[in-house]
């Protein structure tokens, strides 16, 4: 069906992203964000200590960073629709459900992108102290954004099963923590000595975002970690429309 | 043109609407009136695509609202019960961007402004929707669904939380639009429907319990051609007219001491009254020819008598 004027998905990722900044939440976030992410690298990560000019103490944290602040960005995302009853003027507007979720995760997924930009100085820092790896970097990068996609659909979707943004907030965290820990150890061993099948156990392993993301980080772009992560945000999506479809008249 | 066949929405072992068909054409005014919970509100949100409903089916425009949604809303404008917005955006900025989701591209400026000049919106235009009054929000809702000229309007409540003034304007708006559109409007306003409607339709328990034109429905009250007057002396006021033969009964109102003679059904007793008086001599103060009560039709139709509650407990 042909549409005069602009693209829809467009035309509402572009106005949820002007939201973000209409309010002090994104400037909030972004100095959060930039701090934490330069106190981990360099305190905890030991940036200084290793004497390798490279970006993994910074890129080894972005896990747990996203752990807790990419929920805060993904909850609001249907839980204040529902709350304040825009959803209704926006899904009677001529829109699909697939532009309104997709627009909508676009829209948080660029602002992570901003805010993930403008770690940059740190990018400046390493070239100017040695000689480092540009093209791991940047894989680190695109690494870090895949994955903060990956923690954003976990909470589009979880966001839409609620209209309390604080239980969308557990929920995401919560389940995303499952995420992040599947590939541990301490995970693995505990199905283990339940007697679950080294299949199961494989499969656990694999459902981890740390495993894809690590391999990414240290500059090896392996398309099944690519297709984990395109996979992983095209269902949570697709879960978002259907409980978005099948709770909205509540 | 608005039809629908049958529409049930249930809510598990509710139903909260249960089988409502009806049509409406251009140039038409529904008032949707009921009390509240009645359905009114599920059924607009059903026929605006928001809603799924449980069985039955919506057209507008002949498009089927659930098999073909977006050429169905592309044809309507819908203002939602409570006319919900994004408060942190600025009229401007909101009234913009429905016009993008809208595709008016080159229209856009000229269709905003018509919207914004009909609804008095200028002077807020550049300020947070949170900032605004009920009624302005109200107005901004309403200028959203009118912006791009639609055939079709579904509105829930647009008088909802205005002062008398700006109900008088939008009540104004709509009919001017009611010309060449087909309009639903969904009010417990019972004035409004007379201002505005030229059909209603009352609903209650998800059901049409009525469907005429307001000038139809008030013809179905007691009150409709009925005489009332006062006078000093009403006792025998009531004895006087009650021996008139189309007079099926007199009462007096216990407050003010009116006396007021109702007609048999389909009779015109107003000159029989009258010249009883005369003939009688008899001294009042003031007379009048009653016209119907919606508020009585409507407290008749979605009250049926009798107290259900107290002959539950006698079973029991």
């Amino acid at each position: 069906m042909s549409t005069p004027g602009k693209n829809l998905t467009r035309v509402l990722m572009q106005r949820e992203l002007k939201s973000y900044f209409a309010t002090p939440v994104a400037y909030v976030f972004i100095v959060i964000f930039l701090v934490l992410a330069g106190a981990f690298t360099f305190y905890l990560g030991g940036f200084y200590q290793r004497g390798q000019a490279d970006l993994q103490p910074f890129f080894n944290f972005h896990p747990w960073l996203y752990l807790f602040l990419i929920p805060a960005i993904a909850m609001r995302l249907w839980a204040e629709e529902r709350k304040s009853g825009s959803i209704e003027l926006l899904l009677t507007l001529p829109v699909t459900m697939w532009q309104a979720v997709l627009g909508k995760f676009l829209a948080a997924w660029a602002f992570v992108g901003i805010a993930l930009a403008l770690t940059f100085p740190i990018w400046i820092t390493v070239n100017y102290l040695g000689d480092p790896d540009n093209g791991a970097i940047v894989a680190g990068y695109f690494g870090s954004f895949l994955m903060a996609g990956a923690f954003l659909s976990v909470g589009s979707c979880l966001s839409a099963l609620t209209r309390n943004q604080v239980v969308a907030f557990i929920l995401t965290v919560v389940i995303c923590f499952a995420l992040l820990l599947a590939g541990w150890p301490l995970v693995l061993d505990m199905f283990r000595g339940l007697g679950f099948p080294q299949v199961v156990i494989d499969a656990i392993a694999g459902l981890s975002f740390i495993t894809h993301f690590s391999a990414i980080s240290k500059g090896v772009i392996d398309l099944r970690d690519l297709l984990y992560f395109a996979a992983m945000i095209g269902f949570w999506l697709y879960a978002s429309a259907v409980v978005i479809d099948l709770k909205k008249a509540d | 043109m608005i039809e629908t066949r049958e529409l049930c929405k249930h809510y598990g072992g509710l139903r909260a609407v249960d089988g409502i068909s009806f049509k409406v054409e251009p140039g038409e005014v529904l008032g949707f009136l009921g009390p509240n919970g009645a359905g009114k509100s599920t059924t607009m949100k059903m026929i605006a695509g928001f809603l799924t409903p449980t069985s039955g089916t919506a057209t507008v425009c002949g498009f089927d609202v659930q098999a073909d949604p977006i050429a169905a809303k592309r044809l309507m404008g819908y203002l939602p019960e409570g006319a919900p917005s994004y408060g942190e955006m600025s009229v401007a900025g909101f009234l913009e961007f429905i016009a993008d989701v809208r595709g008016l591209g080159e229209e856009r400026r000229r269709r905003i402004d018509d919207a914004v000049g009909r609804l008095n919106l200028a002077g807020v235009m550049a300020q947070t929707i949170d900032t605004l009054s009920k009624g302005f929000r109200r107005r901004v809702g309403l200028a959203q669904a009118i912006l791009h000229d639609p055939k079709v309007l579904v509105l829930d409540e647009p008088t909802d939380g205005l002062d008398p003034n700006q109900k008088h304007e939008v009540r104004a708006l709509i009919q001017a639009m009611s010309r060449d559109k087909t309009i639903i409007v969904s009010t417990h306003i019972l004035e409004e429907v007379h201002a505005v409607c030229s059909r209603a339709i009352i609903i209650a328990g998800g059901k049409v319990l009525a469907d005429d034109t307001p000038q139809a429905l008030e013809a179905r009250s007691r009150y409709f051609q009925a005489v009332s007057l006062s006078s000093a002396n009403p006792k025998e006021a009531q004895e006087l007219l009650a021996r008139i033969s189309d007079v099926s009964a007199v009462e007096i109102d216990p407050q003010d001491g009116r006396v007021t003679a109702f007609p048999r059904k389909g009779r015109a007793i107003f000159d029989a009254v009258t010249q009883a008086l005369k003939q009688a001599n008899f001294q009042f103060s003031e007379i009048a020819l009653e016209q119907g009560r919606l508020d009585e039709v409507f407290r008749q139709i979605t009250r049926p008598a009798g107290a259900p509650v107290a002959k539950k407990k006698e079973a029991a």
